[in-house]
């Protein structure tokens, strides 16, 4: 932490508050829990084959090729979403976007901080919470420990990562945050049967 | 709702996540200006529209948001087969012995 | 208190535990565990309803989900009423209020009965031909009445307060039926391992074990194994058991959808529980497990109250207790009716006589009868049944003809055999088959992974169905991935046998006769209709179906199918198979409309985005528009004032002063990669290779046809970076666009896209003291004009903030946008709000907006255009390149009437009286004394009322419209012509010397 602060100074600090989407929500029912995550940092990695290997090593996670994939490391996850597409999400205040600018191999970088927005599901009706508006077989031979997923909850688009057995993060856009948040809960709340 | 397998997720998921594209193998002139009227019709308004096997594009616009080619029995709505854009139509269709 | 018909110690219900109900207004006393049904069987009632045409006493014909005659209202409160629930299906709890339906005034004595004497009017088809004169009477007469009086129930008129779940589920072997066969496919595949799910529409399992007490598996009686291995079913974590649940659609690729009803039965439903849960279920493999349901016998007036299936009085006596009557008479055509007169006779029943239309049957169950002392009449036929709210006989008759005999009963217990359930089987795409043998269509030919076994398969007898479904279950999970078997198939120990039966109508309701002999309860369609339509010239199944209305609408052919069809065959002189059978359609039983939607009613109806200076534009009191599922600020009202001032003030702040915008909803993408710019010259009109890093440029992006699609401006941040603006609803296929033309056809290009429409708030600040409300903010960009000029992008800090800043303007005015990351939107606005306050800067909604920009001519894509118009009708073509060999639309612009004279191009319009505002979409003519209909040369896009300009402003699309400037042209309305000049586009500072000022 304080090494990334170091790398950040010479910057002023913001003078007005973040106000993060639905800051500090959260909502308990029979087997599920869901809590809105706090900030984090996020890219939206785009690269061919052949920058895998210097984005890895910049990043310190390794990019993972299998579709449904993620890696993580001190931190710090990778979901592969696409052929030549990865969400990093740095839950510990270090800056994807500031190592990927160090890499001159070919790639895009695209800072999407502000733009997601994260939601925990956990407990032992967590799977059975998001299947209310999610297609995917949530099985863990299906959708196992670290599976990640671009998919869809109700009406809405959403990034769906395993992070354990019995723990979901979903990640969807900041404006799609208040649907998302109350479809779980409604959800949430018939989960156990 | 059907199940699309997408060739870049390599696994079959269901349609919620899919976007039809509309008809396959429609290639865009490299020398667009140069176009004819006629071959400009064929090209933007024309299209095959057949009862049996039809290839087409999907988009996995809810997933690895890749777009694909599908070919699809239009009478039983099955899928045969999808791959990858940019392939080529394939000779071979499994299962079209039948 | 024990009810009339319930007989102590009889059926499985603790008959100690009442419940009270009502049914029309009379209290009743049920038993838990009945079904509302065998509750007023209980206590003699039996007729519940009205039939759908005819207006017909109507009572129970069935103890399950094919009842097509006890429809009921439950009534909970107010807004929950459900009509048409089947009365056989709807549990008892303490306190239920039920009504019949279809009938005025009351039940006993109903109006519209009158329809059954005038029945001759009602006849198949009657609705095609004899409502077909004068035209307009159908319309305004006949079909209203027909409604009125035909309807069946009444729909609620409050919103439904209940609400409604929804699953997606995922399993290697579903089983639908859980009945003998399919508890024992269940019990095979789940002891495997394999994740399994048993659905059955009952409350309990076990099926036709309900009422089969010659039945036992293992050592027990059949319904005692069936709750024994429900259980073991249920502690095994691989298998889900889902009773009261009805699989009402078998759609592709063993996609299945079933409806759980959660809390119908429940006296105090919990206020957190859904009413109903909707399944959909992707299974590796299905068996399908649906049984049979018997048939009718085909005689006249057999809809009479208090005439059953056989099969329904035995699961009344052998499982609820009840007993439908006192002296029970018989009909069938078929062993199983019986079995229900020996349980009936051993329980203390009457069994006035067994009436059977074969001539000599022979085995051990009519030893049985007869040795119990019931009267047995063979070769002879049941030609009518007696009484009007109740059957009251049955009158006899060789079915050869001969003398009647007229038996008194007060119940008449009927079956012409079994029906194969293969409606889900059917819905699979399935293809039936005919069995000459048997007569009945099973199922034949399969189109998925699915299994029939048992009694839907047409498998009889008890032990042959375990061994089929137990192998089936076993198979199933084989085939789904198990390589373990360890389970013991249940042992039948002892069960039932039932012969065939017959279809179609029974002696006394043939041909010669004129009586109504019911086929389809539900739809009032006889025999006689049935042969009618064939008459008349129908001859597929499918046309009798729909001129008759047999077996349409929720029955489905449940109970009507093969009675209508072995009809139809007989008068057309055709084997049975050739005439064909009618598709069954999903869903099985009726679904509501709450299970369907789910959990997408009130705020999950569709998304409500909001931006993140959202709540601050509330806090200001913002009236909000919806721009697709943005809301967005409209206009900002202070005391007293109506829109059109709060806008007239906010337009005039803006360029006296300044104004603030919320403009966050603008769809905006990021494309980066080294080829950027290339990327970006095929998918706009515009050149931008030479667009220098830090400027902007307004970007025209079209379809293949030569169309605006979209528009935007468009800042390069660096050599292989734009950030790329589209329009607010655009933002979605602008972007999906662009991927496909990006990834199908310039897949050789270096570059990708990115949405940051949410990463990035942005803060429009317009207007000639813009800059000093913005300056004292910014960090490390110099915001003089030289450095920071009119269409120009700088990346900095605002506040402390990351910050994209566009000079740009959309207004006229010296004008910037401020971008910063969504979470500081707020902040960043209130920090700018503060400076602004300072300049008397005012807070502007999406309304002057629209005005501010319509006084400088500036189009909105989506209303100044409509998918028709090329850049050159908009009058934009200096934004095409035209030096550009190749973007996406260049040759659509070239085609011939995209270039042809007389097109409608974007103009100005000043109406004479410069008070009248003309309504946007109002049409333009020439002439306006020329005949009707006129000849329409355009349209109204954009009309406002400009305190700028002092008058009303306005664009429209007109056919040569730049060659007709100053030309008089004509609005027609309703209150009369609006005379308008045809104008340049610009209404305010036409030299645009404001940008700079």
């Amino acid at each position: 932490m304080a090494k990334a602060a170091a790398r950040k100074s010479g910057v002023a600090a913001p003078s007005v508050e973040r106000r993060p989407a639905l800051a500090g929500q959260e909502l308990s029912a029979t087997g599920v829990t869901l809590a809105v995550l706090p900030p984090a940092e996020r890219i939206s990695l785009r690269a061919p084959d052949a920058s895998v290997a210097a984005l890895s090593k910049a990043l310190g996670v390794t990019l993972p090729r299998k579709p449904k994939t993620s890696a993580a490391k001190a931190g710090r996850t990778a979901l592969w979403l696409g052929p030549d597409e990865w969400l990093v999400i740095d839950e510990v205040g270090r800056d994807p976007l500031a190592d990927c600018a160090e890499v001159t191999v070919l790639h895009s970088a695209v800072g999407i901080s502000h733009r997601n927005v994260a939601i925990s599901v956990t407990g032992p009706a967590a799977a059975a919470t998001i299947n209310s508006g999610c297609p995917q077989d949530l099985s863990l031979d299906a959708f196992p420990v670290g599976a990640a997923s671009r998919t869809i909850l109700g009406k809405v688009e959403i990034v769906l990562l395993r992070t354990a057995s019995d723990a979901f993060r979903v990640e969807c856009w900041r404006s799609f945050s208040d649907y998302v948040f109350i479809f779980l809960s409604e959800a949430a709340g018939d989960a156990a049967a | 709702m059907l199940l699309i397998r997408c060739p870049y997720c390599e696994e079959e998921r269901p349609e919620l996540e899919f976007r039809n594209a509309g008809e396959a193998h429609i290639a865009r002139s490299a020398d667009m200006a140069a176009t004819s009227d006629d071959d400009f019709e064929k090209f933007f308004f024309i299209r095959s529209n057949p009862k049996g096997i039809i290839y087409e594009r999907w988009r996995h616009m809810h997933g690895c948001a890749r777009f694909f080619n599908a070919v699809r029995d239009t009478v039983s709505d099955r899928f045969l087969m999808t791959y990858k854009a940019g392939e080529p139509k394939p000779a071979k269709l499994p299962g079209a012995a039948k | 208190m024990i009810a009339a018909f319930r007989i102590p110690g009889a059926g499985r219900l603790k008959q100690a535990e009442t419940a009270r109900f009502s049914f029309d207004g009379q209290s009743y006393a049920g038993v838990e565990g009945d079904t509302l049904a065998s509750a007023l069987l209980a206590n003699g009632v039996h007729l519940v309803g009205r039939s759908f045409k005819y207006h017909r006493p109507r009572g129970f014909l069935s103890a399950g989900a094919e009842e097509p005659n006890a429809l009921v209202e439950i009534k909970r409160d107010f807004a929950r009423k459900t009509p048409n629930v089947r009365a056989t299906v709807q549990e008892l709890y303490d306190g239920l209020t039920a009504q019949s339906q279809n009938r005025w005034p009351s039940l006993a004595f109903d109006v519209g009965a009158v329809n059954d004497i005038a029945s001759p009017l009602f006849s198949a088809g009657f609705y095609y031909k004899t409502f077909m004169w004068p035209k307009s009477a159908w319309k305004n007469l006949y079909e209203p009445k027909i409604r009125a009086a035909a309807g069946l129930g009444v729909a609620p008129d409050q919103p439904d307060p209940d609400h409604y779940s929804a699953r997606f589920a995922h399993c290697d072997v579903l089983v639908l039926g859980g009945g003998a066969a399919g508890i024992a496919a269940a019990l095979a595949a789940a002891e495997t391992g394999v994740r399994v799910i048993l659905a059955d529409e009952q409350a309990d399992f076990g099926g036709s074990l309900r009422f089969e007490s010659g039945a036992k598996i293992d050592g027990q009686d059949g319904f005692a194994w069936a709750q024994g291995a429900v259980a073991t079913l249920k502690a095994m974590d691989n298998v889900r058991v889902l009773s009261r649940t009805t699989a009402f659609g078998y759609y592709a690729q063993n996609f299945v959808g079933l409806v759980e009803r959660v809390s119908d039965h429940l006296q105090n439903p919990g206020r957190e529980q859904p009413r109903e849960r909707l399944w959909q279920v992707r299974a590796k493999r299905v068996v399908l497990a649906t049984g049979a349901i018997e048939r009718h016998m085909v005689f006249a007036d057999n809809d009479r109250p208090g005439i059953m299936l056989a099969s329904a009085a035995r699961t009344y006596l052998n499982h609820y207790g009840v007993a439908v009557g006192r002296n029970v008479g018989v009909y069938t055509a078929n062993d199983s009716a019986y079995a229900a007169a020996i349980d009936l006779k051993k329980a203390g029943v009457g069994v006035a006589a067994i009436v059977d239309l074969r001539d000599n049957p022979t085995g051990p169950i009519i030893d049985e009868a007869r040795a119990l002392g019931i009267e047995i009449n063979f070769g002879r036929a049941v030609i009518r049944a007696g009484g009007k709210l109740r059957v009251s006989s049955m009158t006899v008759q060789p079915k050869n003809g001969g003398g009647e005999r007229t038996i008194p009963v007060d119940a008449i217990m009927m079956s012409a055999g079994w029906t194969p359930s293969v409606h889900l089987f059917s819905q699979s795409r399935g293809k039936v088959a005919f069995n000459d043998e048997t007569k009945r269509f099973v199922p034949g030919t399969y189109a998925q992974d699915c299994v029939s076994v048992g009694a839907c398969n047409g498998t009889d007898g008890l032990s042959a169905t375990i061994d089929e479904a137990y192998a089936a279950g076993a198979k199933a999970a084989k085939d789904a991935g198990a390589n373990t078997v360890k389970g013991t198939k249940p042992k039948v120990d002892a069960s039932e046998s039932w012969s065939r039966g017959m279809l179609g109508a029974a002696p006394g309701a043939g041909p010669d006769t004129t009586v109504k002999a019911f086929v389809d309860f539900q739809n009032d369609v006889t025999a006689k209709d049935i042969r009618q339509a064939v008459h008349e010239g129908m001859r597929s199944i499918e046309h009798v179906k729909r001129f008759t209305t047999n077996g349409m609408a929720t029955d489905q052919g449940k109970t009507s199918n093969m009675h209508g069809l072995a009809i139809a065959a007989e008068t057309l002189d055709k084997p049975i198979p050739q005439v064909g059978l009618t598709t069954f359609r999903a869903p099985y039983t009726p679904v509501t409309f709450g299970a369907i939607i789910g959990h997408a009613r009130g705020p999950l109806f569709d998304p409500t985005r909001k931006t993140a200076i959202h709540p601050w534009a509330e806090r200001q009191g913002a009236v909000f528009e919806d721009v697709g599922q943005w809301k967005r600020a409209w206009y900002f009202p202070k005391a007293g004032e109506d829109m059109h001032a709060a806008v007239d003030r906010e337009c005039v702040t803006v360029r006296k002063t300044a104004g603030l915008f919320d403009a966050s909803t603008l769809g905006k993408i990021e494309v980066v990669g080294p080829d950027a710019a290339k990327f970006m010259e095929l998918l706009y009109t515009n050149p931008w290779e030479k667009l220098e890093p830090g400027r902007c440029r307004y970007g025209i992006m079209l379809r293949e046809d030569g169309f605006i699609y979209d528009d935007g401006v468009v800042g390069r941040l660096a050599p292989d970076r734009f950030h790329v603006t589209t329009t607010t609803g655009g933002a979605p296929r602008v972007m999906n666009h662009m991927e496909d033309y990006l990834q199908t056809e310039f897949p050789h290009l270096n570059v990708w896209l990115t949405s940051i429409t949410e990463q990035w708030a942005v803060i429009a600040v317009q207007g000639p003291k813009s800059r000093e409300i913005i300056a004292p903010l910014v960090e490390g960009i110099d915001m003089s004009d030289g450095a920071l000029p009119h269409m120009s992008v700088r990346e900095g800090r605002i506040c402390g903030v990351p910050t994209r800043l566009f000079r740009m303007s959309f207004t006229g005015e010296r004008g910037f946008e401020v971008n910063v990351p969504a979470d500081y939107g707020q902040a960043v606005w209130e920090a700018l709000w503060a400076e602004g306050q300072k300049h008397g800067a005012c807070a502007y909604g999406t309304e002057a907006m629209h005005v501010l920009r319509a006084e400088k001519g500036y189009i909105i894509v989506g209303q100044d255009t409509d998918g028709t118009v090329t850049p050159g009708d908009a009058g934009l073509d200096w934004a095409v390149g035209k030096k550009k060999t190749d973007f996406v639309g260049i040759r659509g612009m070239a085609r011939p009437d995209l270039v042809a004279k007389g097109r409608k191009q974007l103009v100005g319009l000043k109406t004479k009286d410069p008070k009248v505002v003309l309504e946007e979409g109002a049409q333009i003519v020439g002439d306006p004394k020329q005949a009707i209909p006129m000849t329409m040369i355009g349209h109204v896009t954009s009309s406002y009322w400009s305190q700028n300009c002092g008058r009303s402003i306005a664009l429209a699309l007109v056919a040569g419209g730049r060659d007709r400037m100053g030309e008089t042209l004509s609005v027609p309305m309703p209150n009369g012509t609006i005379e308008v000049e045809v104008t340049g586009m610009v209404f305010f500072d036409e030299k645009g010397e404001r940008l700079n000022g």
